[in-house]
């Protein structure tokens, strides 16, 4: 459980050290780098980089939005199998439908429960 | 009437006066190094409105009212008011003066607008147009934030040299007869634009046109650095700010000594974790109008060079790839002879 806990911190830990030096030294835009890093989990899971990730580091791996990309690819490839041609198009989305979902809610959940408020 | 001695650059011929100025601020600005000095802090970031745009356009009335109120006039006194600020279609200024029934003339210099509205006041009262004017201006952290980079519930990471907006106004009355520092000269902006097209980095894009302008008005003066107290640049931040000093050395001109820049001052950067410092229109006009002026009616400072400096970009036209241009408007405050 530990270390299970220390694999998971230091790969997620790794992989949000690349966004940071990405912000501290590049002039890319904080949503660009977001997109990006969804792509690049797209990438790796493609090549079949990202599952052993996964299974390394769990959380670590599956947490970050790179995960959100492995999760995408994998579900495409699953429903390509399962469907064929159509599962091009309702994998990425099916797979990703309960994280999308619970963001949807949460959204409107904490949009209705909270005030906008400023920052200082 | 003021007169040309180079391009863009003009003294005054009557040499109008500062009467009164104001300046209030928000809550964190009121933390920050210069808090003091300030007319008003305001701790409720909505000022008692229910939107942040209404709070702003209550920062400019309260401000205005209060430059007014601190000189004894009232605003029938008062012939033209210049003001803007950062919102679209600078409704901070339209919708927070439309009570006060003064002729009105809208500015968007962007962060300049402080120093903007000071030589349109100066050309104005000097040239008989007007005897008495306010220029005005205003900037929100929470409109500006809106305005142009994510919504306030977005929780991404701020880059090292991105500025924090300033929640503050500033106001100044210039009367043609009274008595008080007198702008004695001003020199006008050229669009400068060396191809920055980091939104995140606006004190960068901003010093080559602060440069220009200060360069400008030193050689149509025929006056070096050293003739003035401070050269006060409006909100290029820490960066923007060892630019500005970079640029003007090697020209061979050297501001470092006496140079200061609004948006180093206004916050404690160390404490408040605001990166390169404060920007936005209120930022300049606060310490300006808070700290510079006051100082000046004390005598404890004669004879300044106030730089604001404005990015003109839009948000749209950064996402279209465009570089950031930007100006800088100068005034030569004085105490009078």
């Amino acid at each position: 459980m530990l270390w299970d806990i220390i694999k998971a911190f230091v790969i997620g830990g790794a992989i949000c050290v690349v966004g940071q030096l990405l912000i501290d030294y590049t002039k890319l835009t904080p949503a660009r780098i977001l997109t990006g890093y969804v792509v690049a989990g797209v990438i790796l899971s493609a090549f079949g980089l990202y599952k052993p990730l996964i299974d390394f580091a769990g959380a670590g791996a599956s947490v970050p939005l790179t995960g959100f990309g492995h999760l995408l690819a994998e579900g495409i490839r699953k429903s390509l199998d399962k469907d064929g041609f159509l599962g091009i198009f309702t994998g990425g989305l099916s797979a990703a439908s309960a994280g999308i979902s619970a963001a949807i809610l949460f959204g409107l959940l904490a949009s209705l429960l909270f005030k906008q408020r400023d920052k200082s | 009437m003021a007169t040309k001695i180079d391009r863009g650059v003009f003294l005054t011929d009557k040499s109008p006066a500062i009467v009164s100025c104001a300046a209030f601020v928000g809550s964190k600005e009121g933390k920050g190094s210069y808090g003091s000095y300030f007319d008003k802090i305001v701790e409720d970031s909505h000022f008692g409105e229910d939107t942040w745009e209404k709070a702003e356009s209550r920062f400019q009335l309260e401000t205005v009212s209060a430059a007014l109120r601190k000189a004894n006039l009232t605003k029938e006194d008062i012939d033209i008011i210049f003001s803007g600020d950062l919102i679209n279609q600078c409704i901070g200024s339209s919708y927070g003066l439309r009570e006060l029934n003064i002729p009105f003339l809208g500015l968007y210099g962007a962060c300049s607008t402080m120093a903007e509205g000071l030589l349109m006041s100066a050309v104005f009262t000097d040239s008989g147009v007007a005897q008495r004017t306010v220029a005005v201006t205003s900037s929100h952290f929470s409109t500006a934030e809106r305005q142009f980079r994510f919504p306030l519930s977005y929780g991404g990471q701020r880059t090292p040299t991105s500025q924090w907006t300033a929640t503050a106004a500033g106001a100044t009355i210039v009367d043609i007869n009274g008595c008080g520092p007198r702008i004695a000269g001003g020199c006008i902006g050229e669009i400068a634009d060396l191809g920055i097209t980091d939104m995140n980095n606006m004190g960068g894009a901003m010093a080559p046109a602060a440069a220009e302008t200060i360069s400008r008005y030193l050689s149509a003066t025929a006056t070096t650095p050293d003739t003035y107290d401070y050269i006060i640049t409006g909100d290029l931040g820490t960066v923007g700010s060892q630019l500005l000093i970079d640029i003007l050395l090697k020209q061979g001109v050297d501001i470092s000594a006496n140079h200061r820049d609004c948006g180093v001052m206004l916050f404690d950067n160390d404490k408040q974790d605001t990166h390169c410092g404060g920007s936005g229109c209120g930022c300049s006009a606060s310490i300006l109008n808070g700290y510079f002026i006051p100082k000046m009616k004390k005598g404890e400072i004669k004879n300044i060079l106030f730089a604001a400096t404005g990015a003109l970009m839009s948000p749209l036209a950064c996402q279209q790839g465009e570089s950031i241009p930007s100006v800088s408007h100068l005034v030569n405050i004085k105490m009078g002879e």
